[in-house]
């Protein structure tokens, strides 16, 4: 008997080994945590004459003329890199190794972290009504943002585009200064990155930290704390690394204020701060629907929420005027009471019941709901991958992730634009026998969103790398029919969506080519 | 959200099959929630009503020795919710097996003491999408687990409590980044481990088992709560405290036949719904002996 207990202890011992062996070890590499040294092919030199966006020329915000190199002040500063470098701790290396990537890249992939954090409907009040959030009174419940869709595409563009004309600047002052980095004014200090053939002054990286934090300050005023903590990183790893001397780095630092300043005031006048309307508007929308004679949208939420920032396709536009996006605006859809109509919404009922594998695959991967990145943030998560391949240099980086955002912000304020003109019913408010795969959207049908970001951001990245064009058109084509196959959306809010999407894109294509970049 | 992961509790007891005897059967539960904790804070959420989890599983425990029984069980699981818009799953869950071992028995003036180890294994047995809570069936992460369990025979009065760590699987999701409390580039997710305890008291003879249940989950580092108003994600941290109430009984007509029935209710959790549950089924057991032993008990 003791014996049988002996042989049984050992068998479950053996047992319990087998199980420890069998659990994998929970250790996860990410992609962006694999990308090499930002080395550019092409530093491009000339970047200084590049078009910005919204300076009026990349000397518009003037910057004193550094301190020679000789001076003491200078060495001191060189000193101070040694001092880093004689006792870099684990902590300053890890900074090095994340922002050695790449400024813009990293400022990126931020963006896309505090898209998501604050990217949560409001919680309804005990009687039924929703808070809204507050720029004036950020921490209030709830808080501002709420980072839906078309305020993120908004949020990356002004981030990019601040970023490109900061980044125009500084190349413009750099190659005027002319001021050799630290280690060639002296060779004894170790370089940790790839040396950049760049004059120093200002640095790119100042200006990135610089421009940033103020932007941000706008439009994620309760993360000022993480934001700035992330600018201190950034700006200790170029003085750490031997890539830039402190006065580098704060001349970057105060160009790029001044930069952001500018593009502060232009966020604040135009006319997102008033996109939400008011119940006067949102009666009114209805009505119109109505005596068109259709069946107007209604929130599917519960308890019923006021629609998602109904004058958002009034927000005034980078590269668009209000007459183009007028004259883009899709053909109306199928009336809600035609044979099409009909013909497209048992369309919809046919996917909602394929929830085979394949189908809830596609729907997932683009679902970019509540608590993500967003559809736009999917899409520079999408470029960023795509353009660590092509070793940009941070001014190219910051260019095309401008491109890419303002023409999403572009199909943010066409495509909102559809959905408030045309107010149309989701598939199932229509057919409440519907079931999805994925949350609806609390906005009308007409177009479909991720279309039209989908199309705009596959139309810029296709002009930007050409040999992916295939690729690209594919994924905004399996993001587009995701919507039907999740079934959130008609066919034709899924076509005319992507449609859109194109033609707006097209907007900043010209742009790309006019820009002095090629 | 999923209360899908919590192990069957029917091997948790201080019983063994004889040797050679295989007793098979088939447990119906319906379990069903209209308030979850978002973190802490506990809510409805109208946007999904009532959310139910229906599930038949297929259970089976074969007597390799007396003291060394093979237990498996596979559930069939749907999910329904009453309200909103999102689509119930439906599936074939996880497939568990579990190694029970007698490994200590006292008989203390003609009360029993008896120790177990049990070590057990669970894998998905379908391609079912975990990222889809609370309507998902399951977190399709494979999970290897030991529990140590006592047992105390006092008349026909017992006492058993035991305690288990589940080690669980990274799981892949659809997605190739998301958000947990920080973004991650990659479409695994580390699952947090768990640490199960349960406890029973009741009355047991050969012929019928009642008893109380006290049983708790507690996810392990790495997890983390809901946000307001955010979707729950698999990755959460998800406790539960539950108490019930389960009987079983041997048929005098059928030898062989048993009828088992119980309650559940979640008295505090996080990240979880607040579910009520009953269960009921029917267990046979046959003997491959060739002789005349009928009891799944041992002789105590």
């Amino acid at each position: 008997m003791k014996n049988n207990i002996y042989i049984t202890l050992e068998k479950c011992c053996l047992f319990a080994l087998l199980l420890l062996n069998f659990s994998c070890t929970n250790d996860i590499e990410e992609s962006n945590q694999q990308y090499p040294q930002l080395n550019p092919v092409n530093p491009d030199l000339l970047a200084g004459t590049w078009k910005p966006i919204l300076l009026t020329a990349p000397d518009e915000f003037a910057i004193d003329a550094p301190l020679a190199v000789t001076t003491a002040a200078y060495k001191a500063e060189i000193n101070e890199i040694k001092s880093y470098q004689s006792n870099i701790t684990a902590d300053q290396e890890r900074i090095i190794k994340y922002w050695s990537v790449g400024g813009v890249l990293r400022w990126n992939e931020i963006m896309q972290t505090l898209v998501a954090r604050h990217n949560r409907p409001p919680y309804q009040n005990p009687d039924g009504t929703y808070p809204a959030p507050s720029a004036a009174n950020p921490f209030a419940n709830p808080q501002f943002p709420f980072s839906n869709p078309p305020f993120a595409a908004r949020a990356y563009a002004y981030v990019s585009a601040a970023q490109y004309d900061a980044m125009v600047a500084t190349w413009h002052y750099k190659q005027l200064y002319n001021r050799a980095s630290p280690f060639v004014v002296d060779n004894s200090i170790q370089v940790l990155v790839p040396k950049s053939t760049l004059p120093s002054y200002p640095s790119e990286d100042g200006a990135l930290a610089g421009v940033t934090v103020e932007i941000l300050k706008l439009l994620f005023p309760t993360e000022i704390a993480y934001i700035q903590e992330k600018a201190d990183e950034q700006k200790l790893y170029r003085i750490i690394s031997g890539a830039n001397v402190r006065s580098d780095v704060e001349a970057g630092v105060a160009l790029g204020k001044k930069i952001a300043a500018k593009f502060t005031v232009r966020a604040t006048t135009d006319g997102a701060g008033a996109a939400i309307g008011n119940q006067a508007l949102w009666t009114q929308l209805e009505t119109n629907a109505i005596a068109k004679g259709e069946t107007p949208w209604r929130s599917l939420d519960l308890p019923a929420r006021p629609p998602m920032l109904p004058l958002f396709g009034s927000v005034k536009s980078f590269l668009m005027t209000p007459d183009n996006v007028v004259a883009n605006r899709p053909l109306p859809p199928p009336s809600t009471n035609s044979p099409q109509f009909l013909t497209e919404l048992n369309e919809v009922k046919r996917y909602s019941q394929d929830d085979s594998k394949e189908n809830m695959k596609i729907v997932a991967f683009w679902a970019d709901g509540v608590g993500t990145y967003t559809p736009p943030g999917h899409w520079n998560a999408i470029a960023d991958a795509a353009f660590v391949e092509q070793n940009y240099s941070e001014v190219r980086w910051a260019r095309n992730l401008a491109l890419l955002n303002l023409a999403m912000m572009d199909a943010a304020i066409c495509c909102w634009d559809a959905k408030y003109f045309y107010f149309n019913p989701r598939p199932c408010q229509a057919d409440a026998s519907i079931k999805t795969l994925t949350g609806v959207p609390n906005f009308p049908a007409y177009v479909s969103g991720h279309s039209t970001f989908s199309g705009a951001a596959s139309t810029v990245l296709s002009h930007l790398i050409p040999s992916k064009t295939s690729e690209f058109s594919a994924m905004a084509t399996e993001a587009s029919n995701s919507r039907l196959f999740g079934a959130i959306h008609y066919r034709s809010d899924c076509e005319n969506g992507l449609l859109l999407g194109k033609a707006v894109g097209n907007f900043a294509v010209n742009r790309a080519a006019t820009d002095g970049a090629k | 959200m999923a209360a899908q992961h919590f192990y069957a509790q029917t091997e948790i007891d201080g019983i063994m099959m004889a040797k050679n005897n295989f007793c098979a059967g088939a447990i119906y539960e319906y379990s069903s929630w209209n308030k979850y904790w978002e973190g802490t804070y506990k809510r409805e959420n109208l946007n999904f009503g009532t959310v139910s989890t229906q599930k038949i599983a297929f259970n089976g425990n074969y007597g390799i020795t007396d003291n060394l029984n093979v237990i498996f069980s596979i559930p069939y699981v749907t999910t329904n919710a009453t309200a909103g818009t999102m689509a119930g799953q439906k599936g074939f869950q996880d497939l568990s097996l579990t190694l029970k071992s007698l490994v200590y028995e006292k008989e203390i003036k003609g009360n029993w003491l008896s120790f177990y180890v049990l070590g057990g294994l669970s894998v998905p047995t379908s391609n079912y999408v975990a990222d889809y809570l609370p309507l998902s069936i399951g977190l399709h992460s494979k999970t290897a687990s030991v529990r140590l369990m006592s047992d105390y025979q006092y008349g026909n009065l017992f006492a058993t409590v035991s305690g288990a760590y589940v080690k669980r699987s990274n799981i892949k999701i659809d997605r190739n980044v998301y958000f947990t409390d920080v973004m991650h580039y990659t479409n695994e997710v580390d699952m947090p481990d768990g640490i199960s305890f349960n406890a029973r008291v009741g009355y047991r003879t050969s012929r019928l088992i009642a008893e109380a249940v006290f049983d708790n989950w507690t996810t392990q580092k790495g997890g983390f709560d809901i946000t307001t108003n955010n979707m729950p994600f698999p990755s959460n941290t998800m406790n539960m405290t539950k108490i019930g109430f389960n009987g079983k009984y041997n048929l005098k007509q059928i030898s062989g036949l048993a009828i088992i029935g119980g309650l559940n209710h979640v008295i505090t959790g996080r990240n979880v719904g607040q579910s009520d549950s009953f269960y009921g089924g029917l267990f046979y057991v046959l003997d491959f002996t060739k002789k005349t032993k009928t009891t799944t008990t041992d002789e105590k």
